[in-house]
């Protein structure tokens, strides 16, 4: 068909989390411009399959930008060159005939390689597990109109609660900080009345968690907020260092 | 005699759950501690089960096959959620929910079931705005409703175009919350592939760690399924990649009924397939047919584009032909008619498979009401047009960057090309009243089940039964099989019923390596897919369906001789995962199609040419079809059709009308 495409891609391979891994370049031919990046490598994969080679392990599931599982590094930049969308939302007619493209798993120490382009992400799990949450136990809710909520405040929170939790943030940040993923779930709840009865003990165990997990600190690049698929912004460092900083008076 | 014991309570329908609630058996603390419960899945309803049953005290293990809890396919539900709040004053009840959902359920669902969701949805609101979930709100404060298809108040909360994105990660965060509680263990990246059963009762699974390969034996007094539903039986759908019948199927297979099979909802509007590379299939979500107008143009073949044509050169075929509902009829009838359309030759776009789904109208509408607001005198069209779109962008603008991201297609300028596509399934394993199936101990929850949505599904009832599931109904009724298992000390996994599972789990790994043919798996799902949406898709027929039985059985013989999985079983082996789902689908695929064979009448999603009026609407055949089909399992692929009988007591069956 015309207007597609020749490409060369070069792809990071690992056997598992012990191997070494290196970049290993395959050719595809003929690829439509409206195929998803991930669609691209399901032609690939479907070509190696059928030599008897082993296909390229990646994460994916919803393939519609909202689970957040999928998590390729392509050309330095994670989930590609456009902005606002996950990998599977990238179609391939962000690219030109002839291109080279470097595809590599999320780097960072607390995302270990599980394979190929598979990453361990359960250090997120983790962290939320310390204190992203409301401790409210089900049942006996009281009627949610009783909680009436300041529009701008609620929207906030929405704008916050909208991180699909894939990483981008960490893969991008040179630091590898999880601020922003942190702030997204610090915010969402500290901006709500009933969040606010454990705020303080939310920020400090969350925040504790995220350091033992081995991120890093965040030096306000802001590359993060640049990368986010679901454009969380920096606002929420900036309230989750309040937070913090309240909490550690507090006490 | 049949087997099927529903197990409705007695007594009137508006009492039945209140009295069951007060009256079923109660385990104590201290026996809760000692009695573990396996829950498959982390969706709506896994996860808000598992949280609510680790807050009661019991002991939990939760499984999901994807790398984290957060990302069950609950987590892609755009429109909303339905609950019985009359927050609008508009004359909603819990009567009127239930009944909206019986009748958009084409008399095929139970009763008391649907009436029971329709009570506890209100709770859901309550738990969910608790946990900080953020919902759409109004200035005031208050919460915001919109309209869905098939009913006629504004009883559907949302969250933007997130809202299962925002109530799973509530359910996701109650659960985490448990996890650092240590009351319940998280299991991700795992995948159940046998149910044990021993002396008749499930007590446990086999389960694959998907990077290690290893098989692992795990017990529990009870085994909960909440594994969603079988859509990508048709290759393409709505669905996630990975979501799959495995655990339902092999629960299947250990004697649990599979209900109502047939019954499958094509959602009338998802983005139309754009070439032989399409992975999946995305929804618009339904809360666009509020402010979209469905057209075709009057013109059969009319290759002008969608601006050019005039207005009085369209065909508002939904409004046409149902003045009551217009664009809000439920999914069924509105995919159909979209169907009819492009069929006969109306379609649009350059596969002629589609129709359009416009917004011109809504954003002139807001563009005014919203001059108003502002109070702009005289606004220019220019200003009204920026107005409209700022609104409506405030409204769907997630899903119209959606839109544009997958089309390259700006549909604030041009109306949006949709066309219906599989998007959830409303048949699923047989449960009686207290969710649990034919086996007992196992039980299935959410999508997973036949039971509350009929023959058709109403937008935004899926996220109130997962959620209703989870949260309001297990926690009461998986007490009253509990209550009697308290005696029952943890069965260590060396008994022989989980030796023999873990081997008949590694006899498929095995046979699936050991072909060694010169086809990828995705080659035989595809493959199924076209037979099952050419034969057993939205227009069914008795030939069909006997072709596609055939052809099936021949798909599946040549996948136990020529698929080729690579790779090892000890390791992260993504291929080895989809032939197992394959496998199961090829079976799965066969039973749906003898489903509908069966089902000589046409209702909800089921639509056999065989049975319709005059003007092509779905005929029902009470007098004989008014039941639910539940397939047992004989082996071999042979099954028994058992009937459950269903009575109506408080609605009456009529010919569905939404004209």
């Amino acid at each position: 068909m015309s207007g597609n495409m020749n490409l060369t891609l070069k792809v990071w391979r690992q056997k598992n989390d012990k191997a070494t891994g290196k970049l290993v370049t395959y050719p595809v031919k003929d690829i439509s411009p409206d195929m998803s990046f991930l669609e691209m490598f399901d032609v690939l994969n479907e070509q190696l399959i059928v030599k008897g080679e082993e296909p390229i392990a990646f994460d994916h599931d919803c393939r519609e930008g909202i689970c957040g599982m999928c998590s390729m590094f392509i050309n330095g930049q994670p989930h590609g060159p456009k902005r606002g969308v996950t990998t599977c939302q990238l179609h391939m007619r962000s690219f030109k005939d002839g291109d080279t493209i470097v595809v590599e798993p999320w780097r960072a120490a607390a995302f270990p390689v599980i394979k190929d382009l598979t990453v361990d992400r359960t250090a997120f799990d983790r962290i939320i597990s310390k204190g992203g949450f409301i401790s409210v136990n089900t049942g006996n809710a009281q009627d949610a109109n009783n909680i009436p909520i300041p529009k701008p405040d609620a929207d906030a929170s929405f704008n916050a609660a909208a991180c699909i939790g894939c990483g981008a943030c960490v893969a991008t940040c040179k630091n590898s900080s999880a601020m922003l993923f942190v702030s997204a779930k610090v915010s969402q709840l500290a901006l709500l009345p009933q969040g606010r009865v454990e705020a303080t003990a939310r920020v400090k165990n969350m925040v504790a968690q995220m350091d033992e997990e081995g991120f890093g600190n965040c030096s306000n690049t802001g590359a993060c907020e640049v990368e986010c698929p679901k454009g969380i912004s920096l606002e929420n460092i900036a309230r989750m260092n309040r937070e913090y900083f309240t909490a550690n008076i507090k006490e | 005699m049949s087997k099927l014991d529903s197990k409705i309570p007695e007594g009137k329908l508006e009492e039945k759950w209140e009295k069951y609630k007060s009256t079923v058996a109660l385990v104590n603390p201290a026996n809760k501690r000692s009695l573990e419960v396996i829950v498959v899945g982390s969706g709506l309803a896994g996860a808000s089960a598992a949280a609510s049953l680790a807050e009661m005290g019991y002991k939990v293990k939760c499984f999901c096959f994807q790398d984290s809890a957060r990302r069950a396919h609950s987590i892609a539900a755009q429109g909303g959620i339905n609950a019985a709040k009359n927050y609008q004053n508009d004359g909603d009840s819990t009567y009127r929910l239930f009944y909206d959902t019986v009748k958009g359920g084409d008399y095929r669902a139970r009763e008391a079931n649907v009436y029971r969701l329709a009570s506890v949805s209100a709770n859901i609101i309550d738990q969910c705005v608790a946990q900080g979930v953020p919902l759409a709100r109004e200035y005031g404060g208050m919460l915001s409703n919109r309209s869905f298809g098939g009913t006629q108040v504004q009883r559907t909360f949302y969250a933007a175009g997130q809202t299962g994105q925002q109530l799973l990660l509530g359910a996701y965060s109650a659960l985490q919350r448990q996890v650092g509680l240590g009351t319940i263990e998280m299991l991700p990246r795992h995948e159940m592939l046998e149910v044990v059963t021993i002396e008749g009762k499930a007590r446990g699974v086999i389960a694959r760690d998907l990077i290690s390969g290893k098989l692992e034996r795990h017990f529990g007094h009870a085994v909960l399924l909440c594994t969603g539903g079988y859509g990508n039986v048709f290759y393409l759908s709505t669905n996630a990649m990975g979501a799959n019948v495995t655990a339902a199927w092999k629960a299947h297979k250990q004697g649990a009924f599979f209900g109502n099979p047939c019954f499958t909802q094509i959602h009338p509007t998802c983005i139309p397939v754009s070439g032989d590379h399409q992975s999946k299939l995305t929804l618009m979500s339904e809360s666009l047919r509020n402010d979209g107008r469905i057209w075709v143009p009057k013109k059969q073949g009319d290759t002008r584009k969608a601006n050019e044509i005039p207005e009085e050169e369209r065909d508002y075929y939904l409004e046409r032909r149902y003045p009551a509902f217009g664009n809000l009829v439920p999914r069924d009838v509105a995919s159909r008619a979209a169907k009819e359309r492009c069929d006969a030759g109306f379609g649009v776009g350059t596969s002629k498979m589609a129709v359009y789904l416009d917004f011109k109208a809504a954003i002139a509408r807001y563009g005014h009401t919203h001059a108003i607001k502002l109070g702009t005198n005289n606004p220019t069209a220019e200003q009204l047009k920026k107005f409209g779109k700022e609104v409506v962008e405030e409204k769907y603008g997630n899903l119209f960057e959606m839109y544009e991201q997958i089309t390259g297609e700006n549909p604030y300028e041009l109306p949006m090309r949709i066309y219906p596509a599989v998007h959830y399934t409303m048949g699923g394993l047989w449960v009686d009243y207290n969710l649990m199936t034919t086996v007992p101990g196992l039980y299935a929850l959410g999508e997973a089940n036949f039971s509350d949505h009929g023959a058709n599904r109403l937008g935004a009832s899926a996220l109130m039964q997962g959620l209703a599931d989870g949260y309001f109904v297990i926690p009461y009724t998986l007490g009253a099989y509990l209550s009697k298992e308290i005696s029952v000390k943890a069965i260590p996994t060396t008994h022989e019923a989980f030796v023999e599972a873990e081997k008949n789990a590694l006899a498929i790994i095995d046979k699936l390596f050991a072909i060694k043919g010169t086809k990828s798996v995705d080659h035989f799902h595809k493959a199924l897919g076209k037979i099952m949406w050419n034969k057993c898709g939205m227009a069914r027929n008795s030939t069909g369906l006997k072709e596609a039985i055939q052809e099936i059985k021949v798909l599946r013989e040549e996948f136990w001789k020529d698929v080729l999985v690579p790779g090892s079983a000890n390791e992260l082996n993504p291929e080895l995962e989809k032939a197992g789902r394959v496998a199961d689908f090829l079976e799965l695929g066969e039973l749906m199609c003898m489903d509908a064979l069966n089902r000589n009448e046409s209702c909800g999603g089921h639509f056999r040419e065989e049975s319709q009026t005059e003007d092509g609407e779905a005929k029902r055949d009470d007098d004989n079809y008014s039941y639910v089909a539940a397939w047992e399992n004989k082996g071999n692929n042979n099954y028994e059709l058992h009937k459950e009988e269903l009575v109506f007591d408080v609605v009456h069956p009529s010919q569905r009308s939404y004209k």
